[in-house]
């Protein structure tokens, strides 16, 4: 009843909140577009070095739209690597062409192999009776497996739901007790952890809604990659998003105004971001990879990436479902805590 | 209940806040059906005091009681009826979404609820503002509907800290007129306040200055003690700013 009461009341309030809903609902899908767009902009234009007889390919590859710079040595050459001056150096070893990506811009990588593929197969016709001539590609900075939206798509969908509830469920609690009516609950027969629940049911009828449509316009609008269920999406999601309102709700304790709340940010969302699998993990030092498994933002990430890359099924997000589950468990005891505070009965 | 036994029952209570003492050694009883005023300057302790009548604050030493149980005790808010010196109303919510929220909270239902929304608005003077958003209220208007809250539950105890803070003379005479018809109903009333016109009003005074409640007794009372004309020197007499 009481509880009912809560929810109703936090649902009202989102209706009459028209620019809180505009945060929740079209922010992310914004965003998202943003980055999709940027991921998958114009065909990029590769800056291509060769050296000793790899400057054969050199006219094939400048015909293929590609900057190339023949140096006289190879050590010049991966010396320009390293600066950044080019996107890929060439050299011949035997008949067979080998290439170095520089490797930290997925897009360049993807244009230097198209380049050289294009180039390749105007020197050697297919057919020719030369048979197909196959380039060793290796990286300069490891980062083989970054690819595009498609490889970012299901992190960020994380990183941007677990972003906004916390925010917003942690700037409302916060402005609960700024305006006294949090007084006034305690000053009722309320008990402590009927706010707690009815703080998640009121929010989490609301993030149902919000994972459905993020999901829905990420995979569907954006087409970002899915191989797995839609509906292991929605869980992830809708658990991701509980565990960043109860820990929204819980830190709104620790800040006594709306903009300590946005100080969390860098605080409590950036690092899991960093963590999240977006970069590359294994050039962190090892304490730091460790660090990412206090982290909800990680077992989301690492969940979805498991269904919508890899396409796997419960056996494989089962431990980080759980693993949120404990989060938003942890946290909401935690919460009535943290309300003895004010009331201590 | 007993009608001689106290309402509130203080005893030796003193309020601590890490090494700030805020209430020192607070004796005090309130007598059922009157309306008790605590008065004094902000920062005297007056809600601290309020706060701990309420259970919703803990004394550091000494008891409190209300209607015979120590308090804090759960139970006994929905025998009180609370309104804080901040209006504390969703302010995106409609006075009718504000009050249905908290007579849910107070276990209010069906009907009954119904009514005693209607009561409480016409009883503050708010009832053609029921479906207005709050934001859109004025200030007085805010006091009344946090007044209306109060009131919901029709609390046997009245706990209020600064009622009539921002409401105009007319209606606060309504206001006054209306815990008075309270008190005759059995409704025992605390609340505080610091001004002085507004403290002749109440039944009895507790004057309260630094945390020490200085005098308690009834308004002439007061006045006669110090040879007074006015409480307000008798609060200055008290409070050692005259001799």
């Amino acid at each position: 009843m009481k509880i009912r009461a809560i929810t109703l009341r936090i649902l009202r309030q989102f209706i009459h909140d028209k620019r809180t809903m505009a945060l929740m609902f079209i922010a992310p899908l914004l965003v998202l577009s943003l980055m999709s767009l940027v991921f998958n902009g114009d065909a990029y234009k590769p800056t291509i070095g060769v050296t000793g007889g790899a400057a054969v390919f050199a006219s094939a590859l400048e015909a293929q739209d590609a900057a190339v710079t023949d140096f006289t040595t190879a050590e010049q050459g991966n010396a320009a690597l390293k600066d950044g001056d080019i996107d890929a150096l060439i050299t011949l070893e035997g008949t067979s062409p080998a290439v170095k990506l520089e490797g930290s811009n997925p897009t360049a990588n993807r244009a230097v192999l198209l380049a050289l593929q294009e180039a390749l197969l105007q020197l050697h016709p297919a057919g020719s009776g030369q048979g197909e001539i196959r380039p060793q590609i290796s990286y300069l900075y490891g980062a083989e497996d970054m690819t595009t939206i498609d490889r970012f798509g299901p992190i960020m969908i994380g990183v941007f739901i677990f972003f906004f509830v916390f925010l917003i469920a942690g700037v409302s609690f916060l402005r609960e007790r700024t305006t006294g009516t949090l007084e006034r609950l305690l000053s009722t027969p309320l008990k402590r952890w009927e706010i707690v629940i009815g703080y998640v049911c009121g929010f989490g009828i609301f993030t149902v809604v919000q994972a459905l449509l993020i999901s829905w316009f990420s995979i569907q609008v954006l087409g970002i990659m899915m191989a797995g269920s839609f509906g292991y999406v929605l869980l992830i999601t809708l658990l991701l998003a509980i565990t960043a309102l109860t820990l929204g709700t819980l830190l709104s304790a620790f800040a006594g105004n709306e903009l300590q709340m946005i100080q969390f940010i860098p605080l409590v969302i950036v690092p899991q971001i960093f963590l999240s699998g977006l970069f590359p993990m294994d050039t962190l030092p090892l304490w730091l990879q460790r660090v990412s498994l206090a982290t909800p933002i990680y077992y989301g990430a690492q969940a979805l990436m498991d269904i919508m890359i890899r396409g796997k099924g419960w056996s494989a997000i089962a431990l980080s479902a759980y693993v949120l589950v404990g989060f938003s468990l942890l946290f909401m005891v935690l919460n009535v805590l943290a309300l003895r505070k004010h009331r201590r009965m | 209940m007993d009608q001689d036994t106290p309402v509130i029952s203080v005893s030796h209570v003193s309020r601590a806040f890490g090494s700030k003492t805020v209430l020192k050694d607070i004796n005090l009883q309130v007598n059922r059906a009157e309306t008790f005023g605590l008065l004094g300057p902000s920062g005297s302790g007056k809600t601290t005091l309020v706060k701990l009548l309420t259970g919703i604050d803990e004394a550091s030493s000494g008891e409190v009681q209300v209607m015979s149980l120590k308090m804090p005790k759960l139970n006994m808010l929905q025998q009180i009826g609370y309104m804080a010196q901040s209006d504390a109303l969703y302010t995106e919510l409609s006075a009718k979404e504000n009050l249905e929220f908290f007579a849910a909270l107070y276990g209010l239902k069906g009907g009954n609820r119904t009514r005693r929304i209607v009561d409480v608005m016409e009883l503050v003077n708010l009832q053609e503002h029921l479906r207005k958003r709050v934001d859109q209220y004025s200030g007085g208007m805010k006091r009344r509907l946090s007044l209306a809250i109060a009131l919901l539950h029709e609390p046997p105890l009245l706990i209020l800290d600064e009622p009539t803070v921002g409401i105009d003379p007319l209606l606060r005479q309504s206001i006054w007129q209306e815990l008075r018809s309270l008190n005759r109903q059995g409704t025992t009333i605390v609340l505080t306040t610091h001004v002085m016109d507004e403290a002749e009003k109440c039944d009895r005074l507790g004057m309260i200055r630094d945390g020490q409640l200085l005098a308690v007794d009834t308004p002439t009372g007061l006045m006669q003690a110090t040879g007074s004309a006015t409480i307000e020197e008798a609060f200055l007499t008290y409070g050692g700013a005259r001799k």
